[in-house]
């Protein structure tokens, strides 16, 4: 990577806000899997590994997984949050290999969000 | 702080901000001027809201009215109608109350609710491998400004107003330490991070350099140029290793893309980071001992002055600031001291982070406004006591430097000033929380058998101090206590706070003072009547079962390892006494509360007589 400059800066904030909005290079959903030491003691990664899975078989390609760090909510890791097109942000908690697998065909294959492991929608209030 | 008549709550979700809340933003704050009614009125920018379709939307306090799909357009007529003329703005109201959701919005649970996230700000959000991402929420924004656009003094001055304390745990005024630093003369200055979290059940800085190395790193930038230093430690202890792994790839890309190294961003300005693995000893978060073991010595504290800011790492002058200190400086040169100021107290203004443990439903990571009173963060953000029949006891403050907070101060609102109050410290913002199953004297005796541990033995009162108050710690925890001990305890804990020679010793006492200030009648059980009421010293204690209680469920006859305990199904059960070893493994399986915990010695209660013989 070249030297950045302080236009370079603007031009990256710009270019990611995009894609964190989903807007750009059609994605449609993006799955964000904590993987804080708390989440990954709880069995993030098998959270992943099982999401791998289920995008592979599923044959999607309009589907983001990141990792991102502790969302905070400790006891009740492992957690993921889910953001589909146009629609707030829901947040799973105690998530097992079962539960992740139909949070994907459910919510992000069926686009309905699966309540009975629904923690939360929406974000926190940064200031 | 100023009084505003109204709060604007404007979403700044990633949907609203798609659908165009920067130019509500712009156009808000221009009408709001125009009308000069910006001291009267506030514009805040919130996290989703969960009504993105409606985006972007804005919720209006103290009237609680809920604004939909505002347009740069609508602006001066909202503004008339509802902030001039005091009339709701129909036609931007949302109407049908729609069919609530089933999963509950952020405002519905407590535990998000109060939090307000800046150190945190980037939690959960952003992938922490991704400079880019960092880059997308304002990251590097404020050191582009910082480097390009303000000279050391004015960063000083931002950091100075906004009245940012220190928070490692002391809270000094880091705006003041930057500026000792700026001041000293010298051919090479550094910048450090402390990254050694040592407190048990603290996970404050962890999270952060996990979630959001940059942010640290950002900010160690920006000191660097507030006081000309062109090198800089972060030192992380190695138990966290994800935490290491993930601060060297934010520096690794970092210097690849030119923001640290040589002449970052074009502004001549030159600064370079690399990490020290600690090996985890405690007193290497005091910052003289944390300098000599960056040397390569032995962490040992020595006597200030020279104050690190004169002489402090190779001798050079050195600022260290907390890892949570630091991820707050971007946000600060980007927004203003004002800005800063707006949360928080005049005294602790600002926000701190908590970790919450111990016998709390949420364990978790909370970020509140300074001021938030204590029972807040405990009932509402960690939803109360875990076990649902036990009581709140105490929760403990500041690690093995803090103190243990009763339930009668629970209201106290948490800063630096009035945490210190009740014999706690802020600290580094690990809040353990104790039921009514816990043995203060034992709590104390954890606390002291750490700081015994972990001192590093350079000066006497610290080395043996606190090895003799531990021994009589163990004493009246094994029924050895005498009377008079509590008052050794007292004048113990008093020598060694004023002779000790670095913060670890000064404060070492603390846990035992602020237990004997608090639950003295528990120190007082133990030595008079050789009685633990918690059961949490075996020596010192029975167990029973009352026999109007008991199912017979056998539940307890199961758990028992000593098979101490008989008793037929649906009757009665008896525990054996001469075979029990005092588990307490009858105690926490029972769900009845059937199990009694008595003075130790106290011999079998009288067999159950069975209602058949009785008649």
């Amino acid at each position: 990577m070249a030297k950045l400059t302080l236009d370079d800066l603007k031009k990256i904030k710009e270019k990611q806000k995009a894609t964190f909005a989903l807007r750009e290079g059609g994605n449609r959903a993006k799955i964000t899997v904590h993987m804080g030491t708390c989440g990954i003691a709880a069995g993030a990664r098998d959270i992943m590994a099982a999401l791998m899975d289920e995008i592979a078989r599923a044959k999607v390609e309009d589907v983001i997984t990141t990792t991102s760090g502790c969302a905070g909510l400790c006891a009740r890791e492992p957690m993921v949050t889910v953001e589909i097109l146009n629609a707030p942000p829901v947040k799973y908690g105690d998530l097992t290999d079962e539960k992740i697998r139909d949070i994907f065909r459910e919510h992000i294959l069926g686009g309905k969000p699966v309540e009975k492991y629904a923690l939360v929608i929406g974000s926190e209030t940064t200031y | 702080m100023e009084k505003y008549r109204a709060n604007l709550l404007l979403c700044a979700g990633t949907g609203c901000v798609a659908s165009g809340t920067q130019e509500v933003k712009e156009a808000l704050k221009e009408e709001l001027k125009k009308r000069d009614l910006e001291d009267e009125i506030k514009l805040v920018l919130t996290g989703c809201n969960g009504f993105c379709a409606e985006g972007p939307v804005m919720l209006v306090y103290p009237e609680e009215i809920f604004y939909q799909k505002l347009t740069v357009e609508d602006i001066p007529k909202l503004v008339e109608e509802h902030f001039l003329k005091g009339r709701p703005y129909e036609k931007l109201m949302f109407r049908e109350p729609e069919k609530r959701a089933a999963i509950p919005l952020m405002n519905d649970i407590p535990f998000f609710k109060y939090q307000v996230l800046r150190v945190l700000r980037n939690k959960g959000m952003i992938d922490p491998d991704s400079l880019d991402e960092y880059i997308a929420r304002d990251g590097y924004m404020a050191a582009a400004k910082a480097l390009t656009g303000m000279t050391s003094e004015e960063i000083i001055k931002t950091i100075k107003d906004s009245g940012l304390r220190g928070r490692g745990g002391a809270g000094f005024p880091t705006g003041l330490k930057w500026e000792f630093a700026s001041k000293s003369q010298a051919d090479q200055k550094y910048m450090l991070c402390n990254g050694d979290e040592g407190d048990p059940g603290a996970f404050m800085d962890r999270s952060v350099m996990e979630a959001d190395p940059h942010s640290v790193i950002e900010g160690m930038v920006i000191g660097a140029k507030a006081i000309g230093a062109t090198k800089g430690v972060i030192y992380v202890r190695a138990e966290y290793p994800l935490a290491v792994q993930r601060l060297q790839k934010a520096i690794e890309d970092c210097r690849e893309a030119g923001l640290l190294g040589e002449n970052i961003l074009d502004s001549g300005f030159s600064f370079d980071v690399e990490i020290y693995l600690g090996a985890g000893a405690f007193v290497c978060g005091e910052e003289t001992a944390l300098m000599r073991s960056i040397e390569g010595k032995r962490g040992m504290p020595r006597p200030r002055p020279p104050f690190p800011a004169h002489k402090g790492l190779w001798d050079k002058p050195s600022v260290l600031n907390n890892v949570e200190t630091l991820a707050q400086i971007a946000p600060t040169i980007l927004n203003g001291s004002e800005w800063y100021r707006t949360l928080g107290t005049e005294k602790s203004p600002g926000t701190k982070v908590f970790a919450l443990t111990g016998d709390i439903r949420n364990v978790g990571l909370v970020e509140v406004p300074m001021g938030t009173p204590l029972k807040r963060i405990i009932y509402d953000i960690g939803g109360g006591i875990k076990k649902k029949k036990k009581k709140f006891k105490s929760v403990q403050m500041g690690g093995p430097s803090g103190g243990c907070i009763p339930e009668s101060l629970l209201d106290i609102p948490v800063t630096y000033e009035d945490i210190v109050k009740t014999g706690a410290i802020m600290g580094s913002g690990g809040m353990v929380v104790m039921d009514e199953d816990t043995c203060m004297v034992s709590t104390s005796k954890f606390f002291l058998e750490f700081t015994a541990d972990e001192s590093c033995g350079k000066c006497t009162p610290c080395r043996v101090g606190t090895r003799v108050m531990l021994d009589m710690l163990t004493d009246i925890t094994e029924g050895k206590g005498k009377e008079g001990d509590i008052e050794t305890l007292e004048d113990l804990s008093r020598d060694i706070i004023a002779t000790s020679l670095c913060g670890l010793g000064q404060t070492a006492p603390n846990p035992v003072l602020s237990t004997i200030r608090y639950f003295r009648e528990e120190y007082e059980s133990h030595i008079r009547d050789h009685w633990c009421k918690t059961g949490i010293c075996s020596h010192l204690c029975s167990f029973h079962i009352s026999e109007e209680l008991c199912k017979g469920c056998q539940a307890c006859l199961k758990a028992c390892p000593q098979q101490a305990i008989i008793g037929e199904k649906k009757k009665a059960h008896r525990i054996i006494q001469e075979l029990c070893i005092q588990c307490r493994s009858c105690y926490d399986t029972c769900k009845f509360g059937s199990i009694k915990i008595g003075p130790p010695g106290k011999k079998d209660l009288p067999a159950p007589v069975s209602k058949a013989e009785d008649k």
